[in-house]
């Protein structure tokens, strides 16, 4: 339905685009590594519970075999709450190519369809390209407005330490 | 879920109703205009109208004859903000993963300086 920019200051922008008439969200990000680091932050599991979740939820690995026809099921747990994650790595293809399907458990009947695509840009950059399909229009919105719980504050909170280290 | 927001979400989950905000988006117009291109009835389109104004996205003129359908911009401004926030939360993820990669290079950095790109 639109696609924001924002122009970080010493990051690169993150740009995301829900299409109006297509159940999708693109996300597009550059980072300063190479496509190998990048990639094995997808797919080293002590790497990506370092990263994946909001602050504020601790990520359980219960299941992570990020290789072709390879599975994954993660927990966040924030107090006595607990959500769960499931899905199939249908191919891991390094250093280049991630496809895995994505299922909340709260919302068994949706499942989501992930293709992360990551471009060597020379120089120790990489681009980040993620296309994420739904099931339907609603639930793409549902899962968009998902991240008006947790982001705003505990983001700039994050925002502060990253620029101080 | 905001519950304001699921119906302003269910209410453009549906393909003639997103046609007819996009419509609003350029001019305000009858509920006879509004249902001219469509193959459906105008009862049609004012069942579709009560759903759009029902989640606040168009209001309809006191004018007793012509009524036009006008567009809530307002609304949209709640959904703009609504998609930079997913957008905000995605650039915190990814500002993780910077420090991530930081350190995996790093760790590379004090015995193997060849291959270094910095």
């Amino acid at each position: 339905m639109t696609t924001t920019t924002h122009s970080g200051t010493t990051h690169p922008e993150t740009t995301i685009a829900a299409d109006p008439a297509v159940p999708t969200i693109r996300i597009s990000r550059e980072f300063a590594a190479p496509p190998a680091a990048v990639f094995r932050a997808h797919t080293d599991p002590d790497l990506v519970a370092r990263w994946l979740g909001p602050r504020s939820v601790t990520m359980v690995m219960e299941r992570w075999d990020a290789t072709t026809g390879g599975a994954y099921r993660y927990k966040h747990t924030r107090g006595d709450e607990e959500y769960g994650f499931y899905g199939s790595f249908h191919e891991v293809r390094e250093p280049s190519r991630i496809v895995q399907t994505f299922t909340f458990e709260g919302f068994p009947d949706g499942v989501c369809l992930e293709t992360l695509t990551l471009t060597d840009l020379g120089d120790g950059r990489t681009r980040l390209d993620a296309v994420s399909v739904y099931d339907s229009i609603e639930v793409r919105d549902m899962a968009l407005s998902s991240g008006m719980q947790t982001g705003v504050a505990e983001g700039y909170e994050q925002l502060d330490e990253v620029l101080a280290s | 879920m905001d519950d304001r927001l699921s119906r302003v979400f269910s209410a453009l989950a549906d393909p003639i109703r997103r046609d007819m905000v996009a419509r609003l988006a350029v001019a305000d117009a009858t509920v006879n205009e509004l249902a001219e291109p469509y193959p459906v009835t105008v009862q049609a389109v004012s069942k579709h109208l009560k759903v759009l104004e029902d989640a606040g996205l168009v209001s309809r003129g006191k004018q007793a004859q012509r009524r036009p359908v006008h567009l809530e911009a307002e609304v949209f401004d709640l959904m703009t903000k609504w998609i930079e926030r997913y957008r905000h939360e995605a650039e915190q993820r990814y500002r993780r993963l910077d420090a991530v990669l930081a350190d995996l290079a790093d760790e590379a950095t004090p015995d193997v300086r060849e291959g270094e790109a910095s």
